[in-house]
């Protein structure tokens, strides 16, 4: 609040933009300020046009020659991001300090940050869709997911999907046509990363620059496609290769596979009298791919979409050198059990929990970089709980979870 | 249907804020479909409610205007402006406008809002007294104002007020009088309690401003360039303006009778759903819900107008809201000679075995709050000069909030309880 009052050159600290709750009998720690909404009540219900949403920056912008001190926005708003100033005389709300926020350098224990992540929209919103879902689950990750890589990726692509989910949502072919608009082939779950190394040769042969790009379950990833992509990824094969982790054969039944989680329920590892969903640890593909030796490997997933197209730019500049891994978390709706709207819920909470930490490693700089705040992780059983695969779990098997996810931190911390 | 209609999915008549948000909403869920605006105002979309700044110089014309052309065409809203609508016939689902071409709907959203009402006041019909609704109205005012040296106002609401301080402003003598008798006469009735009211009544005389509120008028005549209001006492005041401002009726003649049912407005369900299918009604010219009693009301208030059109617009083109219309809670924020004044709900302190009040008051310093409770549950505040967020005062009423054992702390602290509140609940 005092470098609020700094910053806009004001003193009394009823002006502040940002101010606390107190003099509770409970204390309680939270700011009053405004969420640069993106409905925003305060302006629909200005009569003079004082108040506007700024398209590039989000802001809610305050006009001083238009406002008639009506005070209305006041009235419409839940948050009390705009309030009156009765040193000033009229309202005042919040500009984000143009970009450069003051009050966020002052938080040392950064409980107050500043993020732009969703400019991502300003940025990729009018980039062409090279995919159109024909037959997904409602609630469907996958689909976000293709859809956002090919509008990324572009044009002069060549897709290899092996099969999964992704063939399933018709990318392969649907009654002789196929929902992709860049060449697909549907390869066999064990070779998808040598046929696209074939394929990338044939290219630079003939002189043309053409992006390769696996889009692959974890089966075909880790488990039944996991020579081929070693093979790529050790001659360093020039290709963008995202494996999406579901945690298991979500296409054909909801089986296990070497990335479910401990503690899992699948129709194979069964919860009941004797067993209790699956009994050993997942296998961490990023670090396995990092191990070797790929331009980049990133974990990501679209929940925190800024990142995710970050990493893409890097994995598709990479992808000239040699192989790019991109492991992207991607919760299932029929095979997880969870409501259709908690999707990217799911992920952000597994973000939050560091059950999935977000992290990506260049060949060059030798270490991983974590790409999330991870100092401060929630407990594990707030993703648990909102996933019904680990419904049956007892304290027991939580607390295994919760050291495997701390063991694993440490370990990935000790490569940063 | 005539050959030469034109055809459209939605057609909204009215282009203020209840219209306006209904078009907004519509293009939300509906990417693809016609939308035609019309207003038989020849300008860009304006708000009523900025009017009186416009007189009082605050603000000027051309930046005021809610939307620009470039709006309607990357919104690809067809705008139709300088038509009124003078019928609508719902079993052909037509619209007549004022030149003589019709238009075909599938939907129809009514958004026309209010029109001044004119007391019976014997003669006043015969006499160049000023309204001020339109932007045809202040051109009027900005005519007059500048030669008169005196001003009646007739009528004691907010636009009658803000009207009463413009004047002041421009050093003018400042009468404000009654059309009709009132038992309990005080200003503001509709926001405030007769203490509150009274407070504010003290600031308006100490700029000089006299009323005469006790009395009313029975007699209007205007001699030589000056109007003279005879009183029901017999006491004759004279002035070089009369400024009629004694409220609104909802705008509807356009539509036939025994089609779309009317009261006082258009009487429309929680999703601001007309008796006819295919129309819907929102904003200052619809009777929706009270959200404290079963009969329908009209809450001729700017947020409201949004949140109806809103509703009203995600109906028509099949989009999900959090919840339909709760039902109108009178509101309104009020700034005059620096000072500053909210009402939020129940403002009376009448029914005292129902509600129970909590007031601070400070003459001095003019502040005055006044929380009303039914059980812990806030129904009603008004507050002059307080720091309070009415915005979050409102939700928490609106959201029947019980504060059970926080109400003590409220009450001492509403400021941060509120606020607090605020976090846990909905923010």
């Amino acid at each position: 609040m005092t470098a609020c009052l700094q910053v806009k050159g004001i003193k009394d600290p009823i002006q502040s933009r940002i101010k606390p709750i107190k003099d509770l009998k409970e204390s309680f720690f939270a700011p009053t300020i405004c969420l640069q909404c993106g409905d925003p009540a305060c302006v629909s219900s200005c009569p003079a046009k004082a108040l506007t949403k700024n398209p590039e920056t989000g802001v809610i912008e305050w006009n001083k020659d238009n406002c008639v001190n009506c005070l209305l926005c006041t009235l419409a708003c839940p948050y009390g991001g705009v309030f009156f100033d009765p040193v000033e005389g009229h309202v005042a709300k919040c500009d984000q300090c143009s970009g450069d926020p003051a009050c966020i350098k002052v938080c040392k224990p950064k409980a107050l940050v500043y993020r732009q992540e969703s400019q991502v929209f300003n940025r990729v919103g009018d980039l062409e869709d090279l995919f159109v879902a024909n037959s997904c689950c409602q609630g469907c990750n996958t689909e976000i997911l293709i859809r956002h890589v090919l509008r990324r990726v572009g044009p002069n692509t060549v897709l290899a999907t092996p099969p999964g989910c992704v063939p399933g949502t018709g990318a392969v072919g649907v009654n002789g046509l196929t929902t992709t608009k860049v060449p697909v082939f549907h390869p066999l779950l064990t070779n998808t990363a040598s046929m696209l190394a074939g394929i990338k040769r044939y290219y630079n042969r003939i002189g043309r620059d053409v992006t390769m790009l696996a889009l692959a379950g974890d089966g075909g990833t880790a488990d039944v496609g996991f020579q081929s992509l070693s093979g790529a990824a050790e001659r360093g094969e020039q290709m963008v290769f995202v494996c999406i982790d579901n945690e298991g054969y979500m296409n054909t039944g909801t089986q296990r596979s070497g990335t479910t989680p401990f503690g899992a329920w699948t129709s194979t590892t069964p919860v009941g009298d004797r067993l209790r969903g699956k009994a050993s640890d997942q296998k961490y593909m990023p670090l396995i791919m990092m191990m070797h030796r790929c331009e980049y490997v990133a974990t990501a997933t679209v929940a925190y979409l800024d990142d995710f197209y970050k990493k893409l730019d890097h994995a598709i500049e990479s992808s000239k050198k040699g192989l790019a891994y991109l492991h992207v978390f991607s919760p299932c709706v029929s095979g997880w059990r969870f409501d259709t709207s908690m999707t990217i819920e799911v992920q952000r909470m597994a973000v939050e929990t560091n059950y999935f930490p977000l992290w990506e490693f260049e060949k060059d700089k030798k270490k991983i970089r974590f790409t999330h705040a991870s100092e401060h992780p929630l407990p594990i059983e707030r993703y648990l709980s909102m996933v019904g695969k680990f419904r049956h779990l007892n304290d027991e098997e939580v607390a295994h979870l919760q050291k495997s996810t701390d063991d694993r931190m440490e370990l990935l911390k000790s490569l940063s | 249907m005539g050959k030469d209609s034109l055809k459209t999915e939605y057609l909204i008549i009215g282009s203020s804020h209840a219209g306006l948000a209904a078009a907004d909403e519509i293009r939300m869920n509906d990417d693809a479909s016609s939308i035609t605006m019309v207003t038989m105002e020849d300008l860009l979309p304006y708000s009523p409610t900025v009017l009186p700044y416009i007189i009082s110089g605050k603000v000027s014309v051309p930046q005021i205007y809610l939307r620009d052309a470039e709006y309607f065409r990357t919104q690809r809203i067809n705008f139709v402006k300088g038509k009124a609508v003078t019928r609508v016939d719902p079993e052909t689902r037509e619209a007549a406008l004022s030149d003589g071409s019709r238009i075909r709907y599938e939907k129809l959203l009514i958004a026309t809002g209010a029109e001044p009402t004119v007391p019976r006041v014997e003669n006043l019909g015969h006499v160049p007294f000023l309204k001020l609704r339109t932007m045809a109205d202040v051109l009027q005012h900005l005519d007059v104002t500048p030669k008169a040296r005196s001003a009646m106002v007739m009528g004691t609401g907010l636009v009658g007020m803000h009207a009463a301080e413009n004047f002041v402003h421009r050093g003018m003598h400042v009468d404000v009088l009654r059309a009709r008798a009132r038992k309990n006469p005080r200003i503001l009735p509709n926001y405030f309690d007769e203490e509150c009211s009274g407070m504010i009544q003290k600031v308006f005389e100490s700029h000089g401003v006299n009323f005469y509120l006790t009395d009313h008028a029975v007699r209007v005549a205007y001699e030589g360039g000056e109007f003279i209001v005879t009183l029901s006492s017999g006491k004759a005041l004279r002035a070089g303006m009369l400024l009629v401002c004694t409220g609104i009726k909802p705008r509807t003649e356009f539509l036939p009778n025994s089609s779309v049912k009317v009261d006082e407005g258009i009487l429309v369900d929680r999703k601001m759903r007309t008796s006819v299918d295919y129309i819907w009604a929102a904003g200052d010219v619809a009777q929706a819900e009270d959200f404290f009693g079963p009969s329908k009301i009209l809450n001729a208030i700017l947020p409201d107008a949004v949140l109806q059109g809103k509703i009203a617009g995600a109906d028509m083109s099949g989009g999900r809201l959090d919840s339909d219309y709760v039902g109108g809670i009178s509101m309104n924020t009020f700034n005059f000679f620096g000072n500053r004044a909210f009402s939020i709900g129940v403002n009376d302190s009448e029914n005292g075995e129902r509600y129970r009040i909590e007031k601070t008051i400070s003459p001095s310093a003019n502040v005055y709050q006044k929380m009303v409770f039914e059980g812990n549950v806030l129904v009603g505040m008004t507050a002059i000069n307080s720091n309070l967020d009415p915005g979050i005062i409102m939700n928490l009423i609106k959201g029947r909030v019980d504060l059970e054992e926080d109400c003590p702390e409220f009450v001492g602290n509403p400021f941060n309880v509120s606020r607090r509140l605020m976090w846990k609940l909905w923010r």
